[in-house]
């Protein structure tokens, strides 16, 4: 399992901001209560909220306070402005985005068509299908990495300079992302007929290339940009399998740089988290297909 | 005030003579070497000679397989062909490791071919096992820059390259082909926060007050800066150089009274707060202070008084499956030139060829006064004392996993 | 093997009228022309993921030089090293995940009590999904940044209150501190996966007690409890899996020592190169895949039972 949060990520996806139906906007419906009641209700919502948001909190005050300091003990933004002089983290940075595009490209190829195929033709494999995307999770990264260095070694002697480059990590991380990418389509896919779809795409003419391409793909939208964003969340989180196999990616950078310049470390680290965090929000709130605008109009509701 | 800084420039000196003389006369290696080394000596300017005449006859070899300068044409020659190379690869060489910031940036003006520095803050270990993995892929390191034991562990991974410089060089401080040969080297140091209190001894770390601040610089099977911070440990607690087990003792104290932390200092370390004391090479803390002036800390660098001064040198070498050969060994014949030996001096590190340097009259001798080496006689280990070291090592360092953390 | 977190849609009928309407006779055929379309999936996971898997569980068996040998296995047993390593990533991956697992509870309660369509609940989610990724390398030193030498709470206790710190400075580099780091991401793991559970607490049902004379307390100890149990034992179980298998953080925090499992693994593969100890690295690895299949297991049987609750 990737790191910290790998697996959250992946929960997240099934559970978060995409899939019209998602759980987590479910309501509880609500009746009258007690109002002695609702306030110590309140009260103790309202501690818990405080306690665990300070504790959460902390560290990125902390972070924010430590990437500022300057000479002598003023403030600077120097930190920040280090990032873009350090040539290896911007190398960092375009490698780890680059492995990211091709990453989400790939888990989109292998996953979209295969799922499709199980629900249009072959229902028992989705059992099988669904076993397979989750067992990732059973096999930690670092267990992975140490199966797959010897495959890694054949390529980058074998294929010359593609084989060495660390777009090949992609070939990993499209595996690492599989159960969380597969939990997002499979949100998104509930929530259309795409066998109908299907049905009545290929019974006016087309084949299944299109079939995919131009009818299903624009309906299940939210789940695949769900689990884009969680591709692209986890390649630029990656650090367990990068670092053993020697590539520089982003987090490979950040640690490296790590022991030479904390200040710069800690601002990209802050940087990062934020830059994550409003492109999460973003998504949620503001993507087609996601969240609350994604409800399906009541007589296209499929019946359950 | 001349005559002092003569008398202790002289001291140094004298310090230094019996450093490089105790490594040469010290039983290390057996005898085979040190008559072949001779034999090398002795034959290499002939062969010189006599390739120098062949190579007029015929095809000189070429510039990546040469195992010496003189067999491929000649330093000049071999940094041509490394030119074409385009790059070398080093790892682990900090810029501010020794200096080797600057001597990347004058061999880069000097011979116009790039490099490469990965990973800069990796130990030995992890140079070989970046070796093994990358091997064939064109990033693995074209040179070595290893502690001792690790260097024994891994002859076979070396390609054999006697530089210009070679008769420079006493027999103990380089393996008859050149396989390796030892560069420079520094005095195992304590460097600490001096608003933490003052250190003068290596039994002040165990000072309770400085519980949860002491760092190793790294791992001693791996590093050689933590394998000679234990040298320096065991010389303080009544060991010597054949015998480590009480430096080993003393960091274990060290670690079950919690003083010790498994953290491997670095700059940012350092400057972060977490390793307020650190074990390891002079030249590894001297540029630290000017650094950590402005954030408002005060960093001393001292050599601990109640034990012998700790050197050792590092060996330079050549991979064996490097893809930059000729640039590999153009890096070679440039750090083991003048200039590149004085610019080790100006970082603080003590070069190898200090003595014939000195005796040519081509040492930078503001440098050397500047380093300020200590008066007392240097220990440096054999070869066949790390050995046994690293034997002892490996079945005794196991308590820094197991002693549970709180 | 791991069903939808508890409260995920029920699925719509899946239909599959273009096989049966599309003339039955060709099925035969067809059916094994459909397996077809999977090859290149299979393939992919195969090479990838069943390979590499192989290679590690092989590997374990076999000495240096290549033949079968149990010498590997029975180190994870017989050296301290490994044993200790394996009980503090236990000790770990159990102490933070009860950790998460209950504040995390306590903040979904919070959460789930409120506006299911507010602010709050949106930023905390969001929120929520992105710390829980933010783990490794720059959890480390924003943890570093908080608590070192030169941090922001050390400094304050220094400058501000003119005390030392009260706690030992050595924590965060022993199994305290791993506890506490690991939590910041524990925590809104627990919240994402146990927050649908608690939406499916049908406020009917509290109503029901009450009206029966139950105070909040019976509530929770004779309904709410129970419903919520499985869900509350996988998401446990979740968490625990992902703090045995966390490397990146410890690896960014202690650079010394490999005091657990996944650093002992890394640890080994560099020992290669000069102790010589080829694969008692995949057998530390083939441990690993043993626990957690284990744990996963045991998920995967808790989940079935606990999406009979919530719709």
């Amino acid at each position: 399992m990737t790191d910290p949060g790998g697996a959250v990520v992946g929960a997240a996806g099934a559970a978060g901001p995409e899939g019209g139906g998602s759980a987590v906007v479910a309501r509880p419906t609500g009746a009258g209560r007690g109002r002695r009641r609702s306030r110590r209700q309140f009260g103790a919502r309202i501690a818990i909220l405080v306690l665990v948001f300070g504790y959460l909190l902390l560290p990125l005050l902390a972070m924010l306070e430590f990437s500022t300091r300057g000479d002598y003990g003023s403030r600077s933004l120097r930190s920040y402005v280090a990032i873009l002089e350090y040539p290896d983290l911007i190398d960092g940075i375009t490698t780890s985005l680059g492995i990211a595009v091709l990453t989400v490209f790939g888990m989109l190829l292998l996953l979209v068509p295969t799922m499709v195929w199980t629900i249009v033709r072959v229902p028992r494999m989705r059992r099988v299908i669904e076993f397979l995307c989750l067992l990732p999770l059973a096999i930690p990264a670092i267990v992975l990495v140490v199966g797959i260095a010897p495959i890694y070694r054949w390529m980058g002697q074998s294929l010359g300079g593609v084989g060495g480059s660390p777009l090949t990590l992609a070939l990993v991380d499209i595996i690492l992302v599989l159960p969380f990418a597969y939990r997002a389509i499979d949100s998104g896919m509930r929530t259309v007929d795409v066998a109908t779809l299907a049905d009545a795409a290929r019974s006016l003419g087309a084949g299944w290339p299109r079939t995919i391409l131009q009818v299903i793909v624009p309906n299940i939208r939210g789940g695949i940009l769900s689990a884009s964003v969680l591709a692209v969340a986890l390649v630029l989180g990656e650090y367990t399998i990068s670092s053993l196999l020697s590539f520089d990616t982003l987090q490979v950078v950040i640690f490296l740089l790590g022991k030479r310049d904390a200040y710069v470390a800690v601002a990209v680290s802050l940087a990062a988290l934020v830059f994550a965090f409003v492109l999460l929000y973003a998504i949620a709130r503001f993507a087609p297909g996601t969240g609350q605008r994604a409800r399906i109009a009541p007589e296209e509701e499929p019946a359950t | 005030m001349s005559s002092h800084r003569t008398v202790t420039r002289l001291a140094g000196l004298a310090v230094v003579a019996t450093f490089v003389s105790a490594a040469c006369s010290s039983s290390g290696a057996s005898v085979a070497p040190s008559v072949a080394a001779s034999a090398a000596a002795s034959t290499a300017p002939s062969a010189a000679a006599s390739t120098a005449a062949s190579a007029a006859a015929s095809a000189a070899v070429a510039p990546k397989d040469a195992t010496t300068a003189a067999a491929a044409g000649g330093v000049d020659a071999i940094c041509a062909a490394g030119k074409t190379e385009g790059t070398v690869n080093l790892i682990a060489t900090p810029p501010d490791w020794a200096n080797y910031g600057q001597m990347i940036t004058d061999f880069t003006a000097k011979t116009g071919i790039k490099v490469k520095s990965d990973q800069p803050d990796v130990d030995s270990a992890a140079e070989i096992k970046a070796a093994n993995d990358l091997k064939g892929t064109g990033r693995q390191p074209d040179i070595f820059d290893l502690t001792t034991a690790v260097t024994l562990a891994n002859l076979d991974k070396l390609a054999p390259y006697q530089v210009a410089t070679w008769a420079d060089i006493p027999d103990a401080n380089k393996e008859p082909t050149g396989v390796w040969t030892k560069n420079y080297t520094g005095f195992q140091s304590i460097a600490y926060d001096s608003s933490l209190g003052d250190i003068t001894k290596v039994a002040d770390l165990a000072d309770p007050k400085y519980k949860g601040k002491v760092a190793l610089n790294g791992d001693p099977l791996k590093a050689g800066a933590a394998f000679n911070g234990v040298v320096m440990a065991a010389l303080a607690n009544g060991g010597s150089a054949d015998n480590i087990a009480p430096g080993v003792e003393f960091f274990k104290k060290l670690t079950q009274s919690g003083n010790l932390i498994p953290v491997d200092p670095a700059p940012a370390t350092i400057a972060l707060g977490t390793t307020p004391i650190v074990i390891d090479w002079t030249y590894n803390e001297v540029p630290q202070i000017a650094k950590l002036q402005p954030s408002g800390i005060n960093w001393k660098v001292i050599v601990p008084s109640d034990a012998s001064p700790v050197g050792a040198f590092y060996n330079s070498a050549i991979n064996k499956d490097a893809s930059h050969p000729a640039a590999a060994r153009c890096w070679l014949e440039y750090v083991f030139s003048d200039a590149g030996q004085n610019t080790w001096l100006k970082g603080g590190a003590i070069p190898i060829r200090l003595a014939a340097m000195q005796k040519a009259g081509t040492l930078d001798q503001a440098a050397l006064a500047a380093v300020n080496p200590p008066t007392t006689p240097v220990v440096q280990l054999t070869n066949a004392q790390v050995d046994a070291a690293t034997q002892y090592l490996k079945d005794n360092w196991k308590f820094i996993t197991i002693l549970p953390p709180k | 093997m791991i069903d939808p977190p508890a409260g995920a849609p029920a699925p719509p009928t899946v239909r599959t009228a273009g096989s049966a309407s599309r003339g039955a006779g060709r099925g035969r055929l067809r059916g094994a022309g459909n397996y077809l379309a999977f090859v290149p999936f299979l393939a992919y996971i195969g090479l990838f993921l069943i390979v590499p898997t192989l290679i590690v569980a092989g590997g374990a068996f076999l000495s240096i030089q290549g033949d079968p040998t149990l010498d590997n296995v029975i180190q994870l047993f017989t050296d301290e090293v490994f044993v200790s390593a394996f009980i503090t990533s236990i000790q770990l991956a159990l102490g933070t995940a009860i950790l998460g697992a209950v504040v995390g509870g306590l903040l979904a309660w919070a959460v789930a009590r409120g506006d299911p369509n507010g602010q709050l609940r949106q930023v905390v989610v969001a929120a929520s999904g992105v710390l829980a990724q933010f783990g490794g390398v720059m959890l480390a030193f924003a943890f570093l940044a908080t608590f070192a030498g030169t941090g922001l709470v050390t400094l304050f206790f220094k400058n501000v209150l003119h005390v030392g710190v009260p706690y030992d400075t050595t924590w965060l580099f022993g199994l305290t501190g791993l506890v506490v780091v690991y939590a910041y991401f524990q925590i809104p793991l627990m919240l994402i996966v146990f927050l649908p559970s608690l939406d499916g607490l049908r406020q009917e049902w509290y109503d029901a007690s009450a009206s029966l004379g139950g105070s909040s307390w019976a509530f929770w100890r004779h309904v709410g409890g129970p419903i919520l149990a499985p869900s509350f034992l996988g998401a446990l179980l979740l968490l625990f899996t992902n703090a045995f298998s966390a490397y990146a953080t410890a690896a960014a925090l202690i650079s010394q020592g490999s005091p657990i499992v996944t650093l002992q693994i890394s640890n080994q593969l560099q020992s290669e190169v000069v102790l010589g100890q080829e694969n008692v690295g995949k057998a530390l690895a083939l441990g690993m895949i043993v626990v957690v299949t284990l744990v996963m297991t045991a998920y995967a049987l808790i989940q079935r039972r606990a999406s009979r609750w919530v719709r």
